[in-house]
């Protein structure tokens, strides 16, 4: 099912190697961690479609990754083409093992949908906002770098599977920029929680064998996303016109 | 660096305002570039808001040894709006980005400020007299009853308070598609360049309407990028030569004379990769946030997520020098990768002569490197731990093994504390750190006691 090489290659792997460590956490196979890291970086991918233009920079960076692990899955051969028949079980294996790994990430970044990657109405936060997006249908192009270039085959399935997987992960449609982040823990946001850092979680999470840090958001950050929370309620009265 | 740590006294100054009418507003304040100008006696700071803060040098007066050249607010202004660009239903965000000042020509000092899209020349100039004794007017400015003007007088300049004004001079607009992360201005004094993800732009001072593209990276198709601009300068004496980093880890030095289009580069300067520290970060973390040519011109220092290296520039196959930032997050980049910390962009600077380079961290710390000794330090900028005039004191990190009493452990240091921006005065150990919304001013008391 999953590769079996154990050569790892993530350089933050090499601390779970400590015997002690293995009798007191299922430590995830080399395999399971890269399927996580290709998960995350997808949804960091996906969450970049808010107001402010995403950064370039890190889009690119995270696209690259992706198209790394892309790479070495395709030489290793866990790389499936979704052929009919197996259509049904190569998600549901994903689906195990980010289950396994990213239970607590999840919680943290919340449902989110699916944009087809390729398409062109990318703005995720819903329908108050088609009007506004569908003017945009001819847009700069730039939004395709979050595409995979690989094979046309492997993207069109990869693709589906990822769309069958956030199918199932979804509990319900988010229809407003309110609801998609409702089942967020609101201090999140917070500026001064932020700043502070004291939003800690339970975080096992895929780099589980280190010494984890508690991944903090940075209203700093480059990618801008999380900050502009507020500027998104704000912006949605004027679109909305409540 | 002496044996002991050389920065001792220290103003510190807190840039931040309440504006209660923006539910966010409290981010504005969130200090997001510092820039010494050339003399050292301004300092220009940009905030997420849009604001420019600008501080003064007081002169140093032996009647008040204490305050010796400390720094004082000289002038705040609006720079930058938030924009909405309609045709992408996308906000443009009002965050100065970059601040360059361009050497001062006459009495009044100019910047350039610029956001994601808009480059500002703003003119800042003093005034401090003002005329008094009109005939034909009042002190209110209205018109006189002209019979009760009996003789007349020659109006005189009277000293008032200072009042510093600030004009924007020029608006370079439209000239990126991309957003602007460094502007750079030719040591020819007409000319300055802007950098965004995928263009360089050459600009002239007084031409405002019309840009020339030196470097485009862009692909025919946007499917096939995987490569961007990252920072770009000015060679600080060769008028032809500028420098650009990239995502990639590399550093391109172009040759203006060569071609219109500087697609080619004259040399090319990226280091092997170590195949024993391979991993799925290794790109990300050779990304260069950014480059400095040395004051002398002969070397190059970038910074990348882990480390600073200096470059000669007749050396394009390996960094000269390089040295470890905060190398005990080479373990965590997982962990940095998931919460976007490996992102981060922080910035670099050299000491006046070139003998020092600068750098920040997280938990607001910050390092330097002494490039002749070979000794480095870990200071930090907070509140608690610097008092005015303190003696900073050395900080460490530990990273398991021997902990002494005031180490700050790995799995302890704050990442929402970063320190991005840093810049070092031109010619004296005076160093500038912004911690997201406080600014610090370190001076070197030593230095200060010799001349």
């Amino acid at each position: 099912m999953f590769a079996r090489g154990l050569k790892r290659k993530c350089a933050d792997h090499e601390e779970d190697m400590g015997g002690a460590l293995a009798g007191f956490r299922a430590v995830p196979s080399y395999s399971l961690q890269r399927q996580s890291l290709l998960d995350m970086s997808l949804v960091k991918l996906q969450l970049c479609h808010m107001l402010v233009e995403p950064n370039l920079c890190r889009s690119v960076l995270i696209a690259n990754t992706v198209r790394q692990i892309q790479e070495e899955m395709t030489q290793d051969g866990t790389w499936r083409v979704a052929a009919p028949q197996s259509t049904g079980r190569a998600p549901l294996d994903r689906l195990v093992s980010t289950e396994i790994l990213c239970r607590s990430m999840r919680e943290q970044d919340g449902v989110h949908p699916a944009p087809g990657m390729g398409d062109d109405h990318v703005l995720g936060p819903g329908s108050e906002l088609s009007t506004v997006t569908s003017a945009q249908t001819p847009r700069d192009p730039q939004n395709s770098v979050w595409e995979m270039d690989s094979p046309r085959e492997n993207r069109g399935n990869f693709q589906k599977s990822l769309d069958q997987i956030f199918e199932t992960l979804e509990t319900r449609n988010p229809s407003s920029a309110e609801e998609l982040f409702s089942d967020m823990d609101s201090s999140y946001y917070d500026l001064d929680t932020v700043l502070t850092g004291v939003v800690s979680r339970a975080e096992p999470g895929p780099c589980d064998g280190l010494q984890g840090l508690p991944p903090v958001a940075t209203p700093a950050s480059s990618s801008s996303c999380k900050s502009d929370l507020g500027e998104l309620d704000h912006v949605m009265e004027i679109l909305v016109e409540t | 660096m002496r044996s002991q740590t050389p920065v001792t006294r220290h103003v510190h100054i807190r840039v931040g305002f309440d504006l209660l009418n923006w539910p966010n507003r409290k981010t504005a304040d969130i200090i997001s570039t510092v820039e010494f100008n050339h003399t050292g006696e301004l300092l220009a700071t940009g905030d997420k808001g849009g604001r420019v803060v600008i501080f003064q040098r007081e002169p140093e007066s032996k009647n008040a040894p204490h305050s010796q050249g400390e720094y004082d607010v000289y002038s705040t202004f609006q720079s930058h709006e938030p924009e909405f660009d309609y045709l992408k239903s996308l906000e443009i965000e009002e965050k100065i980005n970059k601040i360059k000042w361009l050497p001062q020509q006459n009495a009044a000092h100019s910047l350039l400020s610029t956001n994601d899209k808009t480059i500002k020349l703003w003119k800042i100039t003093e005034r401090d007299k003002r005329p008094e004794g009109y005939n034909l007017k009042d002190e209110e400015g209205k018109l006189k009853d002209l019979s009760t003007v009996t003789s007349l007088q020659v109006p005189v300049l009277k000293p008032m308070d200072l009042m510093v004004e600030v004009s924007p001079r020029r608006v370079f607009a439209n000239g990126h598609t991309y957003h602007i992360n460094s502007i750079s201005v030719n040591s020819d004094c007409e000319t300055y360049m802007s950098a965004d993800d995928l263009r360089i732009n050459l600009w002239h001072l007084a031409v405002t309407d019309r840009s020339f593209n030196i470097v485009d990276i862009k692909p025919a198709n946007m499917e096939d990028l995987t490569e961007v601009i990252t920072a770009s300068e000015f060679h600080p004496h060769h008028c032809n030569l500028f420098v650009y980093s990239s995502s990639k880890g590399s550093l391109r030095l172009c040759d203006m004379r060569a071609a219109a289009l500087c697609d080619k580069h004259s040399k090319l300067f990226e280091e092997p990769e170590d195949p024993s520290n391979r991993s799925f970060f290794s790109e990300i973390i050779s990304s260069v946030s950014d480059v400095k040519f040395s004051h002398s011109g002969r070397y190059m220092l970038t910074r990348d997520y882990l480390t600073v290296k200096v470059w000669d520039l007749n050396m394009e196959a390996r960094p000269l020098e390089t040295y470890q930032v905060h190398d005990y997050l080479r373990s965590k980049l997982c962990s940095l990768y998931e919460n976007d910390c490996i992102f981060d962009k922080f910035e670099c600077a050299w000491n006046g002569s070139d003998s020092v380079i600068m750098t920040g961290a997280y938990n607001n710390f910050f390092r330097m490197f002494d490039r002749n000794t070979k000794r480095d330090v870990t200071l930090e900028a907070s509140r608690e731990s610097s008092k005015p005039r303190a003696v900073l004191k050395p900080r460490r990190v530990c990273v398991g093994g021997k902990r002494r009493r005031d180490d700050i452990s790995v799995d302890s240091l704050d990442f929402t504390k970063k320190i991005l921006h840093t810049a070092w005065h031109p010619t004296e150990n005076i160093i500038a750190i912004a911690a997201t919304n406080n600014l610090y001013i370190f001076q070197d008391k030593v230095n200060s006691d010799m001349h």
